[in-house]
């Protein structure tokens, strides 16, 4: 079980409160992890990464145990206390704007 | 319910206006959507209660959302536009070629006739079409196809497709407005397109009669008759008798021929509205007066209309989408400015006052005239 945490305009969009949890299959990764988010909630499709590409979004961060997760591989497993659950991974909308 | 509603598009949400047929007492409901700029939402002419509105935010990207209700619920739809093929380049600001680049929806434009087929006029210029509701799309490539294409460059705004027209006499016909390449017209349903700039003359390119290239702003045209087009351009209002083979110049004695809207009165097709500003460089209107000026001449001969309007120290403009009129006896005239306030007209824009005035920077402005 992984817990997501979304930034404010995604959770009004999947009409969602507070963290989610989602069940993923095999080794945790950032992939696998948006694949079942987007599985369970298709109107987050387009919204953190291109639907084409899956290249994330440039405004839109992976966060988690304090550490940037955004630049690291799709595939690479997610920290342990992220695959365990004990800890959450954050989808931050990044501060931009000015 | 009859009367009229307004679909207004702003810089953090969307809102809804209704009111009965004398227009003088309004609802406000809203912020739909708050905090995502919604460049625009339409209503279908087959189902009134059926709704489209693009949405977005340089965050989360592009969504579409979609009501079944008149726009008091609203529900997620397809937000995925793929360009067809390996899409090439266009010109970008230096000159060069840039590949084509989905970023946003201007514009949605739902079918005469069926509730679930839309238009949607996006950035990089192309144009889209759904048939089930907005849930799929599939783009009408043979635009951006078009041999010049890789010749198109953006206006300041973006290389945007902001305006399509369906002919209702002719079901395969439309014309679209792209910003800068200008009119392009297909009469198959939007297999093949022709440009259809001839008469255009724009002194910011390097040829000022060229084939494409053209900042065309809006066109518009009235129902009944869709061979006569009229568009607002970058500088210049024009007109066409042609279904846009040629246009003419009717700028006549407007304080200033640059703007954005133009709209056609809903029961005289001669009579017409723009809103001038000042210039390319500022986007103010002239004197700090805002006025609407109307033709009943189809051109030429315009008069201003500024009754309940400011005229003084005003300096909001009224962006391309945010001008319509309903269909009510008198015909009721909108339009929404950059600085929040949307004004309303019952009377075809001899008198106007202010329905909000305290709205985000105003998009664009749809009218449902309700029976």
């Amino acid at each position: 079980m992984i817990r997501v945490v979304l930034p404010t305009h995604l959770r009004k969009l999947a009409k969602v409160d507070g963290e989610l949890r989602l069940d993923v299959q095999g080794q945790p990764t950032q992939r696998s992890v948006l694949d079942a988010l987007e599985a369970s909630y298709p109107m987050l499709r387009g919204t953190i990464r291109d639907q084409v590409t899956f290249k994330r979004r440039p405004f839109i961060r992976f966060f988690a145990l304090e550490q940037d997760l955004s630049n690291e591989s799709l595939d690479a497993p997610l920290p342990e206390p992220v695959a365990k659950g004990s800890e959450p991974i954050l989808v931050v909308g990044a501060m931009a704007g000015g | 319910m009859s009367g009229v509603r307004l679909l207004v598009g702003t810089h953090k949400g969307a809102f809804v206006l209704t009111s009965d047929p004398k227009r003088q007492q309004w609802k406000v409901d809203g912020p739909h959507f708050t905090g995502w700029e919604i460049y625009h939402i339409k209503g279908s002419p087959a189902d009134p209660d059926r709704l489209y509105a693009s949405q977005t935010t340089g965050w989360f990207g592009q969504l579409i959302q979609r009501s079944n209700d008149g726009g008091k619920t609203w529900e997620p739809v397809g937000n995925k536009f793929v360009y067809e093929g390996t899409p090439g380049t266009h010109l970008w600001y230096d000159g060069k070629p840039r590949p084509w680049e989905f970023k946003r929806v201007w514009h949605l434009e739902p079918s005469l006739s069926d509730p679930d087929t839309v238009y949607a006029g996006v950035e990089d210029a192309a144009l889209f079409k759904s048939t089930d509701g907005g849930q799929s799309w599939s783009e009408l490539a043979g635009l951006r196809e078009h041999p010049t294409g890789p010749n198109w460059a953006p206006g300041a705004g973006g290389m945007c497709l902001h305006t399509i027209l369906q002919d209702p006499k002719h079901p395969d016909r439309l014309f679209i407005a792209i910003s800068a390449a200008g009119v392009f017209r297909t009469d198959d349903g939007g297999k093949t397109w022709r440009p259809m700039n001839r008469g255009l003359h724009s002194e910011g390119i390097p040829d000022p009669n060229a084939e494409v290239g053209h900042c065309v702003h809006r066109i518009a045209m009235h129902p009944s008759r869709p061979d006569v087009l009229f568009m607002q351009k970058h500088w210049d209002v024009m007109r066409s008798n042609d279904a846009a083979e040629s246009w003419q110049e009717v700028s006549g004695n407007l304080p200033s021929d640059f703007g954005f809207p133009i709209d056609v009165h809903a029961h005289e097709p001669e009579t017409i509205y723009v809103v001038p500003i000042k210039s390319d460089s500022e986007h103010i209107p002239p004197d700090g007066k805002l006025r609407v000026y109307r033709s009943r001449a189809g051109g030429n001969e315009w008069e201003e209309l500024t009754k309940g309007l400011p005229q003084s120290n005003c300096f909001v403009n009224v962006l391309r989408d945010a001008m319509a009129v309903d269909s009510l006896d008198p015909c009721g005239v909108y339009f929404g400015t950059s600085g929040g306030q949307v004004y309303a007209s019952a009377d075809a824009g001899n008198s106007w006052s202010p329905i909000v005035r305290d709205l985000p920077a105003v998009f664009s402005v749809e009218v449902q005239t309700l029976a």
